[in-house]
């Protein structure tokens, strides 16, 4: 089910086979765990099972003495410089110094000649610990006289922010109805089915070349120059296959230094691959929120005003951490128009392992806080939750409270096409005791406005070359493909615009060695950046080879045209086309199946310019437009985007009032990503943040012990669906022109995750009167509340974190007492 | 301890010195074979990824040990493609639009193959059974669904002669 704009092309907007998909279902692809070399050793890293501990002492003697092992290092041996993601928050290195922070903090690595003697090898390394506290939950790191896990970072606060905009007292003295509420969502994990590998080869040149399972190369390669201490340009990384990244690749991995550095010191290739528990123990993926919202509402239920105080438990390392205390505010200034919006935040260090980016960065959690308040609120107003939200929404052509700019913005129809789709005017207090159906919106970026570290280069840089003889193109971007179908939708533009089938252009994509630089898969940037990039490449390969033909023709370019392969124009005068196909022919003469009636072909064309000049090539770049945020709302420059996407889930559920199972019955998301490239790809990336979205509602979450230990570092005990929990789902495409997008798209892979908890949480609240304000929701939690509710006899139960959740935030409430916003 | 098996795996025969605890996707996986299309998400038996047919049944091939494969036959996705031509239930992953990243894909598609071999035409319902062991966290299971049920229909058009 779709809405379409109406344009006329012929490879845009189709339901293409993706380029790769017939290698990986032959088995013919190669993920970096796949990829072997000559005299290739195997990597194993040791990693600290305390979660705080200085190193006194590391005997590595016995481990280097085992036969087959090449290898052994410790941060003694090999370069300390800091990394990290945010350029102003390096505090990792590659091995433990002196101290190591969380359960999984790499201490030693090994290479040999096998995987089995590596991990024997680690075995024998002894370790000398002194244990320090241990501090697992934000309060506790907050406290005054917390032990530091970062000598420069007093209460473990890693970043704080103190925003507001317009006047929120104000708003909330003139209020109709206020309602503060609290929720909290748990640790999650990416659960990316292939789990991080790297292999490195540093050779006697002083190369080193690098696959890896990354989303950034760009990235990584400079994180590995700098702590090598290397030319950025000495250093090349590929991404071959990639099996998911979600986020959790999304920066540069120690292993992947550490593969580096055991091939730099054993003068061999060095493949090291991460089991599923050192995946956990990685990490990287959702932050533990906690969240409390007061909401003020007039007597129309117009949102006036909007206080948000947040602490988000950010484990061992800054990470994205950064990032993600700034989206936490940000991304809840659309999609409705709130004039007045407060915030106060605390992202604290905790011995776990660090928390980063993960699918709708910094959007999830905060939005199904928001959005089960807006609907406890529409209810107690008697105000139908869809027709609440579409008298709040604000609408392409405005500009947010933060300043952000929405070019185009199609929440409105979001919303109708998932209310008609989902027959809810039928469904909605008409459903059967036990059954509910819930609604969401939300919105997100297209791209980060700004790029990681300080810099003035585009960030997408696209170069596309003519084959030699003319048979097609090869674009090369450094945009890393990790099975979202970019590349595909790279070679479906340069495919419509240079007239080409889509099997005509090659991609090369994720490779620092071939492609120019692009800033990679993150924060679903792709579409809209490495596609205007792209665009912008194809044109120039288009306008060359146009110009060309022009010229010999003596008549305007404005008279041709490249479609269906050839050379549209070309026939209108037969003599010249004559001479430039026989000369063709002649040069093909061996060869069979030559065209020999028709227009010229793009390969007769293109052969002629290289005969003539050489190569054809087309650069674009892409950098965005000065984008709009308000410089009243610290830090709004994350979360300022060229492009804002918008979408809607409608969840249906049913509750068992005996035992609080909930089923999830059917799913609904309607998404605006502008104008849809390739549709298909456009419904798996719906479905796959459907399932996504219902995992983090209903099952994820990192358990540890209380010594910082993971007690479900599985697949089987960290719960993700399976076909079994996954019900039929409607994937809606809604269409929008948006203007600062190639051919008018933008994003689809990360915002359609965002609705779904909420739509889950507020069926449940619809099928039986219980509101589960922290994730996950368990059929526990389901049949406690029902249960409570029964014994107060009243109409709701809402069920909150618990009690160290409001300690948390009593105590985060307490530090920004006085802090001043602007 | 190490110890010679024989194996027929795609149709070849195999003899291969194999370790007492090198398990099957290991040994498929490792310098011997090369059959990297055999994937590894947990080798715990939680994901799926590492499925493979012995004797024609799904197996998790990360749970078996070399050594118990002993005289059995193995395809794995390398194996089902015949005279250049892909199987139709590969032809049904593709066209479907069910292959995301792929990690999950060869598994997924040789579990379809194990399914529909026994059942040529499962309900919707009779699928999500079958598939509650292979993980995806790309697709959201549903346009997998979606080519499972094609590729039986193609089946069963084949045998009706269409
Ligand atoms: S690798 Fe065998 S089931 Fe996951
Ligand atoms: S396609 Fe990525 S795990 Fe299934």
């Amino acid at each position: 089910m779709t809405t379409t704009t109406n344009k006329n092309y012929d490879v845009l907007s189709t339901s293409p086979v993706r380029k790769g998909v017939p290698e990986k279902a032959t088995g013919q692809a190669k993920y970096t765990g796949d990829i072997t070399l000559p005299n290739m050793l195997y990597g194993a890293i040791l990693h600290s099972p305390l979660a705080h501990a200085k190193i006194r002492n590391i005997d590595i003697s016995r481990a280097k003495n085992l036969p087959g092992v090449k290898a052994v290092l410790t941060a003694k041996e090999v370069s300390n410089l800091k990394f990290g993601h945010s350029p102003a928050r390096f505090d990792e290195t590659a091995l433990a110094v002196e101290k190591v922070r969380h359960v999984g903090d790499e201490v030693a690595a090994v290479a040999a000649v096998d995987e089995q003697t590596a991990r024997e090898a680690l075995e024998l390394i002894k370790v000398d610990y002194e244990e320090l506290p241990i501090l697992l939950n934000p309060v506790d790191a907050l406290a005054d006289n917390a032990i530091l896990i970062h000598a420069d970072h007093p209460c473990n606060i890693c970043q704080e922010v103190h925003n507001e905009v317009g006047n929120v007292e104000k708003a909330f003295a003139e209020a109709f109805l206020i309602r503060t509420d609290t929720f909290a969502n748990k640790k999650s994990d990416g659960a990316c089915l292939e789990p991080q590998a790297a292999l490195a080869n540093f050779d006697l040149s002083g190369n080193l070349t690098l696959w890896t399972s990354t989303q950034v190369s760009h990235y990584v390669q400079r994180t590995v120059a700098i702590v090598l201490q290397m030319p950025v340009d000495k250093v090349r990384v590929i991404a071959p296959y990639v099996g998911g990244g979600f986020g959790v690749k999304a920066s540069a991995g120690s292993h992947e230094i550490i593969a580096a550095m055991l091939s730099m010191n054993t003068h061999c290739p060095v493949r090291l691959v991460l089991d599923r528990e050192e995946v956990f123990m990685h990490n990287r993926a959702r932050h533990q929120f906690y969240h409390e919202m007061t909401m003020a509402v007039d007597k129309t239920g117009k949102i006036i005003g909007h206080k948000h105080l947040s602490v988000l438990d950010g484990g061992a390392y800054s990470s994205f951490g950064i990032a993600t205390i700034y989206y936490n505010g940000s991304l809840l200034h659309a999609p409705y128009a709130i004039p007045n919006m407060r915030y106060d935040a605390y992202r604290v260090f905790t011995n776990k392992p660090a928390s980063g980016a993960l699918r709708g960065h910094g959007g999830l959690s905060n939005r199904a806080c928001f959005e089960a308040q807006l609907d406890m609120i529409a209810n107690e107003m008697k105000i139908d939750p869809v027709e609440m939200r579409i008298k709040n929404s604000v609408q392409a052509g405005d500009t947010t409270a933060s300043g952000y700019y929405l070019s185009s913005f199609n929440m409105r129809e979001c919303l109708k096409e998932a209310r008609d789709s989902s027959e809810w005017v039928k469904k909605k207090n008409k459903l059967p005791k036990g059954k509910g159906i819930g609604v969401s919106t939300s919105y997100f970026v297209s791209g980060a406005g700004a790029s990681i570290y300080r810099t003035d280069i585009p960030q997408s840089t696209v170069i596309i070359k003519v084959a030699d003889d003319g048979n097609g193109v090869t674009v090369y971007t450094g945009s890393n493909e990790i099975g979202q179908g970019s590349d595909t939708v790279f070679a479906m533009m340069t495919a419509e615009i240079l007239g080409l089938e889509l099997d005509d252009v090659k991609v090369i994509s994720g490779d620092t060695g071939l492609c120019p630089i692009d800033l990679g898969a993150y924060s679903s940037r792709q579409t809209l950046m490495t596609g205007n990039a792209t665009k912008q490449a194809a044109e120039a390969v288009r306008d060359q080879i146009l110009a060309k033909i022009s010229q010999r023709y003596k008549i305007p370019v404005s008279e041709f045209q490249l479609r269906g392969g050839r050379v549209l124009g070309t026939e209108k005068n037969q003599e010249e086309l004559s001479v430039i196909r026989n000369r063709y022919m002649f040069e093909h003469r061996h060869f069979t199946n030559l065209v020999t009636s028709g227009p010229l072909t793009f390969s007769e064309v293109a052969r002629l310019i290289y005969a003539d000049s050489g190569s054809i090539l087309g650069k674009g770049t892409y950098r965005p437009p000065d984008i709009q945020y308000s410089k009243e709302w610290k830090g709004s420059v994350v979360g300022a985007s060229p492009a804002y996407s918008t979408q809607t889930c409608i969840a249906e559920v049913t509750v068992d009032p005996n035992t609080g199972d909930l089923t999830i019955d059917h799913l609904t998301l309607a998404h605006d990503c502008g104008f849809a490239i390739n549709r298909k790809s456009i419904e798996g990336q719906l479905e796959g943040s459907m399932c996504h979205g219902l995992s983090e509602a209903l099952f994820e979450e990192m358990i540890f012990d209380n010594k910082g230990r993971q007690i479900n570092p599985t697949l089987g005990d960290y719960k993700i669906p399976t076909t079994m929990d996954v019900p039929d789902m409607n994937a809606i495409i809604i269409e929008s022109n948006e203007p600062n997008g190639p051919f008018g798209a933008k994003e689809v892979g990360e915002g359609c995750i965002l609705p779904v908890v909420p739509a889950i949480i507020n069926a449940i609240r619809d099928a039986c009167g219980v509101v589960i304000m922290e994730l996950p929701i368990t059929s526990e939690k389901i049949l406690k509340s029902l249960k409570a509710k029964e014994a107060a006899k009243a109409e709701y139960y809402i069920y909150k974190p618990p009690a160290a959740a409001d300690k948390i935030l009593a105590r985060a409430a307490e530090l920004s007492k006085g802090s001043s916003a602007r | 301890m190490k110890k010679y098996i024989k194996l027929n795996i795609n149709s070849t025969e195999y003899e291969l010195l194999v370790n007492d605890n090198e398990t099957l996707a290991q040994l498929l996986r490792g310098p011997q074979l090369n059959l990297t299309g055999t994937k590894q998400g947990c080798e715990l038996g939680d994901c799926g990824a590492c499925t493979v047919l012995m004797d024609g049944k799904a197996v998790n091939s990360c749970l078996v040990l070399a050594m118990q494969a002993n005289g059995h036959a193995i395809t794995t996705i390398e194996g089902l493609a015949s005279n250049g031509k892909m199987h139709p239930i590969q032809e049904a992953f593709i066209n479907a639009g069910a292959v995301q990243c792929g990690y999950c894909t060869p598994g997924m598609i040789l579990k379809a193959k194990s399914l529909l071999d026994v059942n040529p035409n499962p309900s919707r319902k009779e699928i999500r059974e079958a598939f509650v062991g292979n993980l995806c966290r790309c697709t959201g299971y549903f346009k997998i669904i979606n080519a499972v049920e094609i590729a039986a229909k193609g089946q069963a058009n084949k045998e009706a002669g269409n």
